[in-house]
């Protein structure tokens, strides 16, 4: 019996930081000023400059995504056929960026991109005319993809390691040829990892607003913005708690394939 | 497989992990070299200086960031620990509808986007009457901590025998004396691991401290936000390149030091 | 299922290397700075909190302030006055004093957020030009909240090289910022009330205007110049326009001084130009105020104080060069400087402009509204 009073600094803990500050959320964005309900914070997602940034962040997170998966399977495939051990010297080559800060690595991404920037000034050495890259939506997907990149590695890498190369031998003692075990073997193993490395990348970018901040110059406007902007620029909480509610769903869902597909927890685990 | 394409194909890959690599430092390694560049210019070099770095180490916003960055990774990863662990011995000898109740509910900061979880502190605050500030910025990371020190401690503890346990109870130990001879040696490298955990998910977070703190506390990822926001000044490089420095030197460290681990 | 899940991996290793003892060092280290923290906090116990714009005080005068009063300064910064705003009315974070721009103080004011000022603890006040009081009594009708800190307008910033490499014409009103050549080289102010006003003045409207007609053809002018400014930014125009990042910038006249300087000092190939624009602009006046629940009301009085004395405010001018109202300051500049156009505009030759006015929530919300459509499009 004892031991179930172990749970109560916890629990306290979880209603007062949890669950309460969740229930705030929901207060604000189904109430207006005078505190009366209403659904409009929620249904203002459906005017159209949120309409708008919540299709540009679906758009730029999805391609970031997808970018990041392109990228990051070959990586992992190389990795793991290379037999390098997984607490090897190598393989924290491919996450050390991820440990700098996360501020400090999309600043040096606005230094690289802009007018003035180094990108430019090697282009200028060697007489090419200069780009145009920074606030650009080209320059958020860089800032996401360079950000979450080893957000989708690693849980590939990690479910790759787990195959065993019996498995893959046997396909080929069976006549299979690579492309054959790569789509038939490979792939289908490896589903637990790709789709927690998707909502490793898709939520953060999904939600973000630093990046397209640093990198956009506030030309672009995404949905973790107008959020950011509501609570920050002071002009309607009850609205940014009503747009945050709907953000909650995107992420509710995505959590929810991630449930049917990881049900064992194989993608998360190290 | 010819030998000819077994060795195109490697060249293919190491040309591949070269890009990759490119891509992840190019960035690094730019800032490093214009945190020595005597210019403010970042396309002509002036010169190498250690100036930057002097800025840095004489800044008191910076000093005073990094002060608050340690100190609040440092107490939010201890009490989060400490909440944790107690947590999950209570969780563990749950029933399984409310263990599964707790353990939901426990995912959440964890799974929730880090926007949301920051405005729904800073509302839960406002409205407990707490003024932003340290405090504000110590709960809230203790609050997204502890799902981290749950994870890292419940498999463990999931893996001790429940009898060890009670042959110490019948052999006349207390229950606090025998859990700390007998069950917390078994789980103490997941209470290490949960504890390093959220030591640096504290110090890598941004988006919450952003909305949780008050007047004149900084940590380091605020300050750089505001810094940047109004120039990147060459003293921010000074700062990227020692931080790097110091991830780099404690992941070496890491990882030439034989684990004693594998010798059990 | 943040990075933090696989990161346990790592965790573990390092952990394991704790096992091993090398861990010792590092906490012991960990634990001296928190002692030393403990002690800072505990030998102060006179506190001022300020709020403040960015890059707007000699931090020296910050260090002389505490010097003289023994009293600790917490010094932050804000972007803008919207930002601003909520913060205080928030009241999760109590500060001292503030320095927001007329039209916000009148907010405040309004919406009784702000401590009456007991002149009797701020004796200097009378170094400020009575015109100053005067042109606060706009938003502050009795002289009873604030106090004149710096004054200002707005206009173009431009760079003559780069004008001249896209064989553009210096720009001389607002209008000037739609011109398509300009494509990419502009860069405007990210606050709602700078920006509408650039659109309004360029149409020959109050930009206090809260006729409906008005405020959708300056949204739509914004609209339709979106494509063509390069970022929308506060603080950052000073850097980006020394950097050579843009053609032309939206900005507060005041930086000047430090501009011409700083393009002197890197030895750059072209120079930067200040012009107020023709169809008349924004003329600026913050003051520092008090917000209705300081703590240190008294300490407050004193800041303001110590901010108007001449040597003070001289020295506070000389570094961020925003023109100062107060006269006791001026009369101590050199004559040359004192007759600087750009430094100091002749208050007379301000043709059509305005200082700008709270206009009340409600369209207060529209121009939110309207300036969301600009951003979001």
């Amino acid at each position: 019996m004892s031991k179930k009073l172990l749970a109560g600094p916890y629990l306290v803990w979880m209603v007062g930081f949890i669950i309460i500050p969740l229930a705030l959320i929901v207060y604000y964005g189904l109430t207006d000023r005078n505190g009366i309900f209403t659904i409009a914070n929620v249904a203002s997602v459906a005017e159209p400059e949120h309409v708008k940034a919540l299709w540009l962040s679906l758009l730029l997170s999805l391609v970031s995504t997808v970018v990041c998966l392109i990228l990051a399977y070959p990586l992992a495939m190389i990795l793991r056929n290379r037999g390098i051990g997984r607490g090897s010297f190598i393989v924290f080559i491919f996450i050390l960026p991820m440990w700098m800060n996360f501020l400090l690595r999309t600043m040096a991404w606005q230094t690289l991109l802009e007018k003035n920037g180094v990108i430019n000034g090697i282009l200028s050495l060697l007489h090419l005319p200069n780009q145009n890259l920074i606030n650009t939506a080209g320059a958020i997907i860089l800032g996401m993809v360079y950000n979450f990149l080893p957000f989708m590695v690693l849980p590939i890498y990690n479910v790759l390691c787990k195959i065993d190369d019996d498995t893959i031998n046997a396909a080929r003692d069976l006549g299979a040829n690579p492309v054959q075990t790569l789509l038939r073997i490979w792939f289908p193993l490896s589903v637990p990892g790709v789709i927690s490395g998707i909502t490793m990348v898709f939520v953060p970018a999904l939600t973000t607003f630093v990046i397209s901040n640093l990198l956009g110059g506030s030309k672009i406007l995404l949905i973790g913005n107008v959020i950011e902007q509501e609570f920050t620029r002071g002009s309607n909480w009850h609205l940014g708690s009503g747009l945050s509610l709907v953000l909650m769903i995107f992420i509710l869902i995505s959590m929810a394939v991630i449930a049917k597909y990881d049900k064992n927890g194989e993608g998360s685990a190290f | 497989m010819s030998r000819l394409q077994r060795f195109l194909k490697r060249t293919w890959q190491d040309f591949y992990l070269v890009l990759i690599l490119i891509f992840l430092y190019a960035p690094i390694a730019t800032m490093i070299v214009l945190s020595f560049n005597s210019s403010k210019s970042r396309t002509q070099w002036g010169g190498f200086t250690l100036r930057w770095y002097m800025d840095m180490f004489s800044s008191r916003n910076i000093i005073a960031a990094l002060h608050n960055t340690l100190l609040i990774a440092l107490l939010s990863a201890l009490i989060a620990t400490v909440i944790g662990v107690t947590a999950c011995i209570a969780i563990n000898s749950m029933k399984s509808v409310p263990r599964a109740f707790v353990m939901g509910i426990t995912n959440i900061p964890m799974l929730n986007a880090d926007i949301v979880t920051g405005i729904s502190l800073m509302l839960a605050f406002i409205a407990f009457g707490i003024s932003l500030g340290f405090q504000t910025i110590l709960i809230s990371h203790i609050t997204f901590n502890i799902p981290y020190v749950i994870l890292s401690v419940m498999p463990k503890l999931k893996q001790t025998s429940r009898s060890t346990y009670e042959a110490a109870m019948d052999l006349g130990a207390g229950p606090v004396y025998a859990f700390f001879k007998v069950v917390f040696p078994d789980i103490l490298p997941g209470v290490l691991s949960g504890f390093l955990l959220a030591f640096t998910m504290s110090l890598d977070d941004f988006i919450i401290t952003h909305f949780t703190k008050g007047a004149g506390i900084n940590t380091l990822s605020t300050l750089i936000y505001s810094e940047v926001r109004r120039g990147i000044r060459p003293s921010m490089y000074a700062l990227s390149t020692v931080i790097f420095l110091a991830v780099l030197v404690l992941l070496i460290v890491t990882n030439f030091v034989p684990r004693r681990k594998e010798e059990k | 299922m943040k990075k933090g899940v696989f990161m346990s991996g790592l965790a573990a290793a390092m952990a394991a290397i704790l096992l091993a003892g090398c861990g010792s060092g590092a906490a012991n280290g960990t634990e001296s700075t928190v002692d030393s923290n403990r002690k800072d906090s505990a030998e102060s116990s006179d506190e001022l909190y300020v709020y403040n714009w960015g890059e707007y005080i000699d931090e020296s005068v910050i260090t002389q302030f505490e010097e003289e009063t023994g009293i600790r300064v917490i010094y932050d910064l804000f972007e803008t006055n919207e930002e601003m705003y909520p913060i205080i009315e928030a009241g999760a974070v109590t500060y001292d004093v503030v320095c927001p721009s007329d039209y916000m103080i009148q907010k405040m004011v309004e919406n009784d957020m702000l401590a009456e000022v007991n002149f009797d603890n701020v004796p200097n006040i009378d170094q400020i030009d009575p015109a100053y009081m005067e042109m606060s009594t706009a938003f502050d009708p009795e002289n009873k909240y604030s106090v004149p800190y710096c004054w200002g307008t707005v206009g173009i910033l431009y760079n003559t090289k780069r004008l001249e490499e896209l064989g553009v014409a210096p720009p001389t009103k607002w209008a000037d910022l739609w011109d398509e050549r300009l494509s990419g080289e502009i860069l405007m102010q990210d606050s709602v009330r700078d920006a509408f006003m650039v659109a309004l003045k360029k149409d020959g409207f109050s930009m206090n205007t809260s006729a409906t007609n008005e405020l959708e053809q300056a949204k739509q002018a914004l609209i339709d110049q979106k494509p063509l400014v390069q970022a929308y930014v506060i603080d950052q125009v000073r850097d980006k326009m020394i950097g050579g990042e843009a053609a032309v910038g939206v900005i507060y006249s005041g930086e000047m001084l430090y501009i011409q300087e700083e393009v002197a000092n890197l030895g750059l190939d072209y120079t930067l130009e200040y012009v107020l624009p023709t169809e008349g602009t924004n003329l600026w006046l913050d003051c520092w105020v008090i917000p209705k629940n300081a703590k240190n009301k008294e300490n407050a009085e004193k800041w303001m104080d110590f901010l108007c004395r001449p040597e003070i405010a001289k020295a506070n001018f000389e570094y961020i060069t925003y023109p100062t109202p107060n006269k006791g300051a001026f009369d101590l500049l050199d004559e040359e400087l004192q007759n600087n156009k750009s430094v100091f505009p002749d208050t007379g030759s301000l043709v059509n402009c305005e200082v700008f006015r709270y206009l009340g929530d409600d369209v207060d919300r529209v121009y939110n509204d309207f300036w969301k459509e600009v951003k979001s499009n």
